[in-house]
């Protein structure tokens, strides 16, 4: 029987959820690892019971666990990230040169084509890579040291490599994203990075144009049209055709374009969603009225999705990791909050409905659907 | 003998739901101590101290004795009574909210 699992990971913890097709009623489970902030939760596409999740805290450092068994029983695996040789320095907020040094994996991507690879985003921002189900962790050097690394300042989260995206036709080929310091593309497996932001503009920063500098805020693609690009930007909803080579601004007539989240239809590569976010300092939807917008032209014409989401007195925020969208036929779209509501739709975002309402504060969001 | 006491969610981690219980070849210094305590309890490498380095993590204190040991040298031999394994090494996750 096909259906639906969630991975939630919280401020407090992970939880799994299930459901049938019809996505009415769930069977939860959690907290996993309560009082551990649970940054995310991955899993695999070649075998869906294989699940990774990043496990931190301020207290006791990082911990990443495995599950073979669909999150029923879960094991530590390697939690060494070990930056390449001399790691150098950064930059912090006001441009001094600071060391870098591993604080927490922020995004965990495990690879479309083998159970047993899997990618960690980290911060102070940098890629590595496990062959061996998580066991060891090797920095991908080329990204920092081959671009631009020392340059780098942090955006409020930290200097954190957040955003990885795996292009189903070509394996060498990975997109990511850093805040604050932009896209950089690897075409050869991770051994050499570029920077990619022609196009995005930035009024943080004093080049509005520069190479780097930019506060990506995420990136996702659809597997069909693996080099159509979209971006939520600290300001601004953004677009590529061509692999990340050129951005062009797709806010259009969005209510505001400041947001942390982006996704795409799991069947139709046009339909993105976004969830605006009144300001940069006003962390909250405006009016208080929690709306997902849905384009099905692929950016510029955008539509409030409203039934079934609070429309008064909500002032939560929706992270970049916690929208997420299953692929069954109906196209299932799933929204966690800051608040620990978490909201799914399964007709692609027509009418929503609480799922859970009482998580801790939501960090993450991943659809599994299951054969 | 030396006796260690782990915070709860470090406990946890270690699926052990008691003291532990290390045999820690003279001189017994914290350093000695956690050295043997990550041998029997890998997973616990990275949470007490960071990898390579050593260093102890900021929310973390080590106590016995009724004393503060958290800021003092790793090869610093512990109190005789710790290495009789009549008190016990604690390790502490600091106090702090959230």
């Amino acid at each position: 029987m096909g259906g639906v699992r969630l991975l939630v990971g919280t401020a407090k913890g992970a939880f799994v959820l299930t459901s049938d097709e019809a996505r009415r009623d769930w069977d939860v489970q959690g907290p996993l690892f309560g009082g551990w902030e649970v940054f995310h939760v991955a899993g695999s596409p070649v075998d869906p019971d294989r699940l990774y999740a990043s496990q931190a805290g301020g207290w006791f450092g990082q911990v990443v666990q495995r599950s073979d068994d669909g999150g029923r029983s879960w094991n530590p695996v390697g939690n060494e990230f070990a930056y390449d040789g001399d790691p150098g320095t950064h930059q912090t907020y006001d441009g001094t040169p600071v060391p870098w040094e591993f604080a927490k994996v922020w995004h965990l991507t495990p690879s479309l084509t083998d159970a047993d690879v899997v990618y960690a985003g980290i911060e102070d921002a940098a890629l590595f890579r496990s062959d061996d189900a998580g066991g060891t962790w090797t920095e991908l050097p080329g990204l920092r040291k081959g671009t631009s690394g020392p340059d780098w300042q942090p955006g409020a989260g930290g200097l954190c490599l957040h955003t990885i995206v795996l292009d189903p036709t070509d394996e060498q080929r990975i997109v990511v994203a850093i805040s604050a310091a932009g896209v950089f593309l690897t075409e050869d497996g991770g051994a050499t990075f570029r920077p990619v932001n022609k196009g995005l503009k930035s009024g943080e920063i004093p080049s509005e144009e520069a190479e780097v500098g930019h506060c990506v805020h995420k990136i996702v693609s659809h597997p069909s049209a693996p080099r159509t690009l979209y971006m939520q930007k600290h300001w601004d909803v953004m677009r590529s055709d061509d692999g990340g080579a050129n951005w062009f601004e797709v806010s259009g007539d969005l209510p505001t374009d400041f947001g942390f989240v982006i996704d795409v239809h799991a069947h139709e590569p046009e339909t993105v969603y976004v969830v605006p976010i009144k300001s940069d300092s006003e962390h909250y939807p405006i009016d208080g009225a929690l709306k997902v917008y849905r384009s099905r032209t692929g950016g510029n014409e955008w539509e409030p999705l409203t039934a079934g989401l609070p429309q008064e007195h909500c002032y939560t925020n929706v992270l970049r990791d916690a929208l997420a969208v299953d692929a069954l036929e109906s196209c299932g779209v799933y929204v966690g909050t800051t608040s620990g509501q978490l909201f799914g739709s399964s007709d692609a975002g027509d009418s929503w409905a609480p799922i859970v309402t009482g998580l801790p504060r939501i960090l993450s969001v991943e659809a599994q659907t299951l054969p | 003998m030396i006796r260690v006491k782990l915070p709860q969610h470090l406990r946890t981690l270690a699926h052990t739901d008691h003291e532990v219980h290390l045999e820690v070849a003279a001189p017994v210094t914290t350093g000695a101590v956690l050295d043997a305590l990550e041998s029997a309890y890998p997973v616990l490498r990275g949470t007490i101290r960071d990898h390579g380095t050593l260093r102890r993590r900021a929310f973390v204190r080590f106590y016995a004795c009724g004393q503060d040991l958290s800021h003092e040298p790793p090869d610093q031999p512990l109190p005789d009574a710790v290495v009789r394994g009549d008190e016990p090494f604690a390790v502490v996750g600091a106090m702090a909210g959230g």
